[in-house]
């Protein structure tokens, strides 16, 4: 039963850029190995901490959204909380929520088409997209019908 | 917080002066001049100027709720800056009578605000 994780993790800031590599290396073939596919890796940056965390003021965020199932989340999140340069983490489970945003995004797609006859299918546009194509596309519709 | 003020401030002066006393409960000291007091204060005014203004009577303007009215449907922890529009100076979330945020959209708010301080995005408390 693959699900959808997003884990964010914040690395020392005192650790080389390579060292930062290696570590998210590791972890990734620890997924991988496990049965897991990692979607993205996203190196966020360095960003100063909302509230000091071991004595840092700021940190190496990275976040990657892995599909894979629960007990290979398991090893990843014990791996993290052993390895001494990650000062903090996170898990959130995302499919439910893909699951409602992709639902709200056919039926906005479906609806558009009802009243508006627009043979191209909006939906595929992610949901920050949609509030900026919806007014668009309104207008575009009123101006080809009048 | 400083662009809501800008954008309500106009409101503020219309529909602050004809509401006068006795608004709803607790919002008193709140009202007027725009400068907000913590968090969501500006956006008190406005609305139904000239309402009922009974003292007693919890006339509440019919506050819309941004989440709505722009469609945003996912709230993610990661989007700092638009979490940080519902929370306060000291790191608090803003009730939902102040944003004016509907039901679902505030427990989804609250969650990504407390997802956000787990990850040290945003503060549990600020002192100063």
């Amino acid at each position: 039963m693959s699900r959808l994780y997003e884990v964010m993790f914040i690395i020392r800031p005192d650790v080389a850029d390579e060292e930062v590599d290696k570590l998210i290396a590791g972890f990734t073939t620890s997924v991988t190995n496990g049965g897991g596919v990692v979607k993205t890796t996203e190196k966020m940056g360095r960003r100063k901490l909302a509230y000091l965390v071991r004595k840092f003021a700021d940190g190496n965020y990275v976040l990657l959204t892995l599909e894979a199932n629960g007990a290979v989340v398991a090893e990843l999140e014990r791996r993290l909380r052993v390895s001494e340069p990650v000062i903090k983490f996170i898990t959130v489970r995302i499919d439910e929520e893909e699951k409602r945003l992709a639902k709200i995004k056919a039926l906005r797609g479906t609806r558009r088409k009802l009243s508006a006859e627009q043979p191209a299918a909006p939906a595929a546009a992610p949901p920050a997209a949609a509030p900026a194509t919806a007014p668009a596309e309104a207008a575009e519709a009123v101006q080809a019908s009048a | 917080m400083a662009e809501e003020t800008t954008g309500r401030a106009p409101e503020a002066g219309a529909g602050a002066p004809a509401q006068g006393p006795g608004q709803g409960s607790g919002q008193g000291p709140v009202q007027g001049s725009g400068s907000g007091g913590p968090g969501g204060g500006e956006r008190r005014p406005g609305g139904k100027p000239g309402g009922p203004g009974g003292r007693g009577k919890f006339f509440r303007r019919k506050k819309v709720c941004k989440f709505c009215t722009e469609k945003i449907d996912a709230i993610p922890y990661r989007d700092v800056r638009l979490l940080q529009q519902f929370v306060a100076e000291r790191g608090k979330i803003v009730p939902r009578r102040l944003t004016g945020v509907c039901t679902t959209h505030q427990r989804r708010l609250t969650r990504a605000i407390k997802q956000a301080r787990n990850i040290a995005l945003l503060p549990f408390a600020t002192h100063h």
